[in-house]
């Protein structure tokens, strides 16, 4: 049998790897991805708990709704990296620093 | 070693080293191909985690739907000429220090918490659990998910549309 410690060493190996990549990507897309490392690594851990613990189907029940909304998330932050290309014809988010032109 | 050990290890290491090619590589075709590789590896812990409907809710929606729409991110944000699809790192020592610093702390608070564990659950199918789950204690949440994915379905069309003079 496979410890929970290992499951959570893994989701935590992910999370920071995303933290990483929100911090030093200049590429709006590259954001884009460290964020979705970012909530695998807690569907992940809310999996293992939902597996481990005795709460029933809660934890999958949970993960489920986190995928409904990274979803959601993904799509309307692409229309907002294709608009901002549209305006500034860059993705660079150090250049994505005007109200209006 | 049993051989459950052998495949969780190789799916840990591929899921792993794929996530840090995403953030490490330069070329953002690599780094969407990489994250390919990343989800694939969270359906399989997800399989050994008993959470068949989650496995396959998550090659469904995060490699056939959020990866395709990356992919059309990065093709639609860079000149099709122009090849270079690069991206520059910015403050990369500053960023390893933090993000080291989340990892210790999660890891360390993962090891030293005396979890209240339940032994080894029986597995079984949970997908009609989910089902019921969603139209009788969840429904609520259900029917707002169900207009967040409307209002952002709606949302990104608005945004993304090309503003013509009617």
């Amino acid at each position: 049998m496979i410890e929970l410690k290992y499951y959570l060493l893994i989701s935590a190996f992910l999370f920071s790897l995303g933290v990483f990549g929100v911090l030093t990507r200049r590429n709006a897309v590259n954001v884009l991805m460290g964020v979705e490392l970012i909530l695998n690594s807690a569907n992940l851990n809310l999996v293992a708990f939902s597996r481990y613990s005795s709460s029933g189907i809660d934890g999958q029940m949970f993960a489920v709704f986190v995928i409904v909304v990274a979803a959601a998330e993904v799509a309307v932050a692409l229309a907002i990296i294709l608009t901002l290309y549209r305006v500034l014809s860059t993705v660079n988010l150090d250049r994505a620093d005007v109200l209006k032109r | 070693m049993s051989v459950t050990d052998i495949v969780f290890i190789l799916t840990a290491i591929v899921t792993v080293g794929s996530a840090v090619v995403v953030v490490v590589s330069r070329s953002l075709i690599y780094s969407v191909f990489s994250l390919l590789f990343t989800f694939f590896g969270v359906a399989v812990l997800y399989v050994f985690l008993g959470a068949d409907f989650l496995a396959g809710a998550q090659v469904l929606i995060y490699v056939g739907g959020i990866l395709v729409l990356l992919l059309f991110g990065v093709m639609l944000t860079h000149r099709l000429y122009n090849l270079n699809l690069t991206t520059e790192r910015f403050q990369p020592i500053a960023g390893t220090l933090i993000a080291a610093a989340v990892f210790a702390s999660i890891s360390l608070a993962a090891f030293k918490t005396k979890w209240k564990l339940v032994g080894e659950k029986e597995l079984e199918p949970t997908t009609q659990q989910i089902g019921e789950a969603f139209l009788s204690s969840y429904l609520l949440p259900f029917e707002i998910a169900s207009v967040l994915l409307l209002v952002a379905l709606i949302g990104a069309a608005m945004l993304v549309r090309r503003r013509t003079d009617v």
